[in-house]
This record gives structure tokens, C-alpha cells and sequence, in this order.
């Protein structure tokens, strides 16, 4: 009781020590301030930002490949000596190539081809330019889009060719404002489409893509209609007005999803992909993307960023607790009288210790918790000033306030056994 | 061994400072003294005789380089550091010519300092502070700091911090000595008090007047006692 009491009241002297230079303990504690500080909110809007990026590629699908056609570059289609203006360019990935990686690759579930045609949407006097997304009933179970109301395409409508289309609830609000989607029919290039569900988009096909050009433009305007429609409609060379001038292209499939049996599938199915498609292509006009891998690489990203992160906030409270020592140096010499009369009045050498290791974890631990506080209300003002995700982990925040406890103590300690040290008649006559 | 009514016996004490280079200074060249229970002593001497090496040995502040010292029956003269702040803290007061008041603390705060070193719960000795600080005078001043208190005042203070873990002896070096001279009996007329009230009393001074309150003076010169005058019989 009596040693519980004669802590307590130590830090009370400690605190009354520290208070006697308010302005200069301050000062102090403003380093482990801006340090425990900077460690928690950087922490949470690393955390934040690296849960947005793993989000966004989940959604993409762990267990998918996805596969999309690029436009080869320049050079390489000037070899390939069909670079006129106004001549078709043939590129991207095949029919062929959706049989083949259904039949050849081990562990294929499904394979989603899709075609994705910009063109401008009409109902009524409404206009919206979107893309026209051609694929097969299977689209909705690789986790692309998720139904609202009605239903997706079916395998009759891709049998039939039928004029129907599914569109994005983004759309529909575009379109139809006021108006039931379902009971009416849009207009895609010369032909109507009945619409005959609405979903709700969760990965943006092409987004990646074509980020560049879809700058400025809604993204979720997207309109499903059946592989077979988009073909038999829009034709298999398809036109793009670019620079004034039309550029005619024959792409057959934009993107093709593959959806693997599990992870284990995912990882050994990627490079035998890339093999098949290389044998069949002899310019560079796809891409394989691996979504386990993106997060894979997202989660590395992640450790770099937090060893980084760690360095800093390491630096800053070394910084910090390099200012506390420093202050604690000049406290102990300006006080050297009083060390001696206690020293007179009692005290041994580990009660001086005491009094002034307590002082520092004081200033560090005080400056911890206003860090603290600060530091968690950083982030929570960034995500309300801006959109920016943020997370606070309480393991942040223990984290960075036991540093701050330990710099207190670590760097305490020399000033406070200097202190200890002083012998008691020297001190006395200390001016 | 010293008898039992020696609070103090020091036998062939020495003090030597080495000093690289120079000579080595010799601040006390064996010295012998006893001093009983109960009994005030004033030590004299020119300036660098070693009246405050004696003091300070005599106050475990410092450890003779030869010589035994006996505090209270117990030999002192070669107690490790822990032992020698614990022998501080419960046998002696201290009373420094500059006061010595830690500035932070208040007056009630400042006499409580030495119970915090010997681990007691200043709660329970409250109403013990309090009396000693209206024993000094200064019951209405418990909240004041040393800066708001006169020279006096102060000195008041150190008295009564000096008897709060009620020691064997108080050791005094030019109590007065910063103090003007109707100030410097007030305090000098407190340590009288407590002389009668049975405590030991050493007192290192330059003043004849001073020293004529003690029932005995020693001379000092060169670091060896000089001299000794008794005023007075010490208490049986
Ligand atoms: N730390 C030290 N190192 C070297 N010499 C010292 C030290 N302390 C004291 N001395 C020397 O010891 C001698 C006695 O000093 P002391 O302080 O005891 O004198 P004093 O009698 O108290 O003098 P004063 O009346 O001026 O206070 C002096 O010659 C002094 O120079
Ligand atoms: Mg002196």
C-alpha cells in the first residue's frame, strides 16, 4: 500500500516538476506527439487504402483468370503491315480461344467470354453513352453482377438471339427517370432491346482498361445483352471514331473470364494459359490478369509500405525521445541542488533514478495519449474531408503508444542514472 | 566502541582530497570527538579549517578516508551508500546555511520530504507536518512556496523539516548565517527550544554570540580540533 502510494506520489511530483516549465515540457512532448501521432493515422490510412485496393480486387474474383484483348502497339502492327488507315486491325482474343481454354485447361469451371461495344443508349429523349456488354448467361455466376430485379440473360435469349438487354441500376436511373425499366424497350444503334432485369454492378469490366477514356463519364453504365445478339447486331468489325478519323477494328472478344475450380487451380492454370494463348497469337494483343496475384502483390505492397511506415514512425520518436533526453539533461543540471538535498534528506540513489525516470515516461506517456488522441482523430477528419477510406487498428494505437513509453523510459534513464550518480556533497554545493 | 550515551564518537577521522597533479589536501588530520545526548555543540575556525568536512562526515553526506565513526552505536565510516541515505534520512536533520527548500513544493510539501524517503504514508503523518509547521510559526502558510516566504521563514521551515522523522541530532552549518540578526535569534532561539526538548544539537558557525548558546565549543585549525571551551555543563 505504502509502495503504491509512494508511486503515486512520485508521479504527482513528477507532474508538478514538468509543470513548473509548462511551455518547455510542452515543447517536448510535441515531438512524441507529432510522432505517435503520425504512426496511427498513417497506419490508418494505409490500412484503409490497402483495404479499398483488396476489396476492389476481390471483387474481381479470387478463383478468376481474366483475360483481355489489348491493341498491339504501333510498332509491331506496322510490321505486321495492316496499319492503314481505315483497314481492318484484327486483334485481341478469339472465339477459338474461349473453346480451347474450356477444353484444354485443367480445372476450368466456367469460361465467360464478353464483347464490349461503346455505344450511345436511347429511351425516349434520353441519351447515355455506355457500353454494350455481349456475354453469356454464365456472366452472373463469376460474380460480375448481382440481379435487382428481373432476370439475367438465359440461354434461350442466346439461342434465339433475342433483342433483350439487362441494364446497371446506374443506368436505369439515367434512362428512366420515373419509369419502371422493366415495362419498356432502349434503343442501341438501330435496334430496340426489351429490358428484362436490372443489376447492380460490383466489378467494372474494361474499367482497368480504360481508365484514360472513361475520365468524366459514369461508370456503371453498362447494358448486357446476349453474346450472340452483340454479334449477329453489331457485326464482327467494329468501328471507332478516334482523332477525327474512323479506325475499324475486328475484335471479337474483349474479355474473357475464367473461372478455376479453387486457388490451388488458379495458380497452376495461369502459366499453362499463357502458354495456350501464346501458341495462337503472334503479336501481343491480350493481357492475363490474375487477381489472387494482385492481391498477392497488394498484400506485399502492404508489408513494404508498413516497414516504411515503421522506419518513419521510428525516426520520429527517436527524434522525439532524443528532444526529451536532451531537456531532461539541462532539468537534471539545473537541479542539481535540489538532488543533493535530497540526497541529505534521505534519498538513495534509486529514488533519484525513480524521480526522474518517472518525469520522462511523464512527458512521454503524457505526450503518448494526446498523440494518441490526435492521431485518431486525424483520420477520421481525412475521411470526412475527403473520400478517403481510413482504418484505425487498436494494435496501432497500443502500439504506438507503448513506443511512446519505452522512448520515455530508454531515453530517460541516462539523464536520471546522471542524476543517481551525482555525489550528494558536490550536488549540495552545486550553484 | 563508544558509550552509550555517545550519540557521536569519531576516532582519528581523516580527510584527505587527492587532487591529480597537486598535493594532496588534507582537510582532517585525525580527529577524536564525543558528543552526548542530549548535549549542543558549536564549532568554530577560520575559513578552510574543516569545519563543514567534519559536518558533513558527522552528517553521513561523506565518509572519512581513515578514522571510525560511530552514529548512535553504529559505525557509519564505511556503510555502503544505501545504508549511509537510510542513516540520513532517520537520525539526522539537516539545517543548510541557504536553506535548501525544494522550490516546486510548498511549505507543508517541503517538511514532508523526508518521510517520502523512508517509505511512509504521508496521509497518516499529516496532522504530524501540520503541528511542526505551527511549531515554527508558520501553521498559516502551509500552501505558500519557498519563493513567497522570507530568508526566516524559511530557515523556519528547514527546522521543521529537519525534525519530521524525529532524528538523533540536527546538524546545522551557519544556520544563520544568511539571515540578519533579529531574524537569525529567531531561529537561533527555536534550536535552543529544541536543545532543551532533549535534542542533539551540532551547529558549525563563525559567530561568537552563536556559539555561546552551545554548552560547548571546539576550536578547529588545520583540520584538527584546536581547542574546546565548555560554556555551560551539557545535560546529565
Ligand atoms: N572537494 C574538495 N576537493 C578538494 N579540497 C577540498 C574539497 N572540499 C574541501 N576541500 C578543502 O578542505 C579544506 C577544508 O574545507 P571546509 O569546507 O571544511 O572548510 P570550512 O572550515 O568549512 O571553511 P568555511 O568557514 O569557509 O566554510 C579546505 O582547504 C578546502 O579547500
Ligand atoms: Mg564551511
Amino acid at each position: 500500500m505504502t509502495r503504491s502510494f509512494q508511486f503515486s506520489s512520485t508521479v504527482r511530483l513528477g507532474i508538478k516538476s514538468l509543470m513548473l516549465h509548462k511551455l518547455r515540457s510542452a515543447l517536448t512532448m510535441l515531438g512524441i506527439i507529432f510522432g505517435v501521432c503520425s504512426v496511427i493515422a498513417m497506419l490508418a490510412i494505409g490500412e484503409g487504402a490497402s483495404y479499398e485496393a483488396q476489396e476492389a480486387i476481390k471483387r474481381l474474383g479470387s478463383n478468376n483468370i481474366l483475360i483481355r484483348s489489348l491493341k498491339p502497339p504501333e510498332q509491331a502492327r506496322q510490321q505486321g503491315g495492316n496499319n492503314n488507315r481505315g483497314m481492318n486491325l484484327k486483334y485481341g482474343i478469339t472465339y477459338e480461344d474461349g473453346s480451347r481454354l474450356q477444353a484444354t485447361i485443367p480445372g476450368v469451371t466456367r469460361v465467360v467470354p464478353m464483347r464490349i461495344i461503346r455505344e450511345n443508349v436511347r429511351f425516349n429523349r434520353n441519351e447515355v453513352p455506355c457500353q454494350v456488354i455481349g456475354t453469356l448467361p454464365c456472366y452472373s455466376d463469376v460474380g460480375g453482377a448481382a440481379l435487382v430485379r428481373g432476370r439475367f440473360i438465359c440461354d434461350l435469349d442466346e439461342l434465339h438471339q433475342d433483342n433483350i438487354c439487362v441494364i446497371t441500376t446506374g443506368l436505369a436511373g439515367r434512362l428512366f427517370p420515373g419509369a419502371d425499366p422493366l415495362l419498356h424497350s432502349i434503343k442501341i444503334a438501330a435496334f430496340y432491346y426489351r429490358v428484362v432485369g436490372i443489376v447492380q454492378e460490383r466489378s467494372q469490366p474494361e474499367q482497368r482498361a480504360q481508365a484514360g477514356r472513361m475520365e468524366g463519364q459514369p461508370i456503371d453504365n453498362n447494358v448486357y445483352i446476349p453474346l450472340a445478339t452483340s454479334r449477329t447486331r453489331f457485326g464482327e468489325v467494329l468501328f471507332r471514331r478516334s482523332a477525327g478519323s474512323f479506325e475499324a477494328e475486328e475484335v471479337q472478344l474483349h474479355q474473357v473470364t475464367v473461372q478455376m475450380r479453387d486457388l490451388t487451380a488458379v495458380e497452376s492454370a495461369d502459366p499453362q494459359i499463357r502458354t495456350l494463348l501464346n501458341h495462337f497469337h503472334d503479336q501481343n494483343d491480350y493481357e492475363v490478369i490474375v487477381p489472387l496475384q494482385l492481391l498477392r502483390q497488394a498484400e506485399q505492397t502492404k508489408r513494404i509500405f508498413n516497414i516504411v511506415l515503421g522506419s518513419i514512425a521510428a525516426i520520429s520518436l527517436l527524434v522525439g525521445g532524443i528532444g526529451i533526453m536532451n531537456i531532461m539533461l539541462a532539468t537534471v543540471t539545473e537541479r542539481t541542488r535540489e538532488i543533493g538535498v535530497r540526497r541529505a534528506l534521505g534519498a538513495k540513489r534509486r529514488d533519484i533514478t525513480r524521480q526522474f525516470l518517472v518525469e520522462t515516461v511523464v512527458l512521454s506517456v503524457g505526450g503518448g495519449l494526446i498523440g494518441v488522441l490526435v492521431g485518431i482523430a486525424t483520420p477520421i477528419l481525412v475521411s470526412h474531408l475527403t473520400d478517403m477510406k481510413t482504418i484505425i487498428t487498436v494494435s496501432s494505437v497500443l502500439l504506438a503508444f507503448g513506443i511512446s513509453g519505452a522512448v520515455g523510459i530508454v531515453f530517460g534513464l541516462y539523464p536520471a542514472r546522471a542524476a543517481a550518480r551525482l555525489d550528494p556533497i558536490d550536488a549540495l554545493r552545486h550553484e | 566502541m563508544p558509550p552509550e550515551s555517545a550519540i557521536i564518537q569519531i576516532e582519528g577521522v581523516q580527510k584527505r582530497y587527492v587532487l591529480g597533479g597537486e598535493a594532496d589536501v588534507f582537510a582532517l588530520r585525525g580527529v577524536n570527538l564525543q558528543v552526548n545526548r542530549g548535549s549542543y555543540l558549536a564549532i568554530m575556525g577560520p575559513s578552510g579549517s574543516g569545519k563543514s568536512t567534519m559536518l558533513n562526515i558527522l552528517g553521513c553526506l561523506d565518509r572519512p578516508t581513515a578514522g571510525h565513526y560511530w552514529l548512535g552505536g553504529e559505525d557509519v565510516s564505511r556503510m555502503p551508500d544505501d545504508q549511509l541515505s537510510e542513516a540520513r534520512g532517520l537520525k539526522i536533520g539537516f539545517i543548510f546555511q541557504s536553506y535548501n527548500l525544494i522550490a516546486q513544493l510548498t511549505v507543508l510539501e517541503n517538511i514532508q520530504v523526508p518521510l517520502l524517503y523512508q517509505g511512509k504514508d504521508l496521509r497518516a503523518y499529516h496532522d504530524h507536518c501540520v503541528e511542526l509547521a505551527n511549531l515554527v510559526g508558520l501553521g498559516s502558510r502551509l500552501s505558500h512556496r519557498p519563493n513567497q516566504l522570507s530568508g526566516g521563514q524559511q530557515q523556519r521551515v528547514a527546522v521543521a523539516r529537519s525534525l519530521v522523522n524525529d532524528p538523533l541530532m540536527i546538524l546545522a552549518d551557519e544556520p544563520t548565517g544568511n539571515l540578519d540578526s533579529r531574524t537569525g535569534l529567531e531561529v537561533l532561539e527555536m534550536i535552543d527550544r529544541l536543545n532543551a526538548g532533549g535534542k542533539t544539537i551540532v551547529l558549525v558557525t563563525h559567530d561568537e554570540r552563536v556559539a555561546a548558546r552551545a554548552h560547548r565549543v571546539i576550536h578547529m585549525k588545520d583540520g584538527v580540533i584546536d581547542r574546546e571551551i565548555i560554556n555551560r555543563p551539557p545535560p546529565r
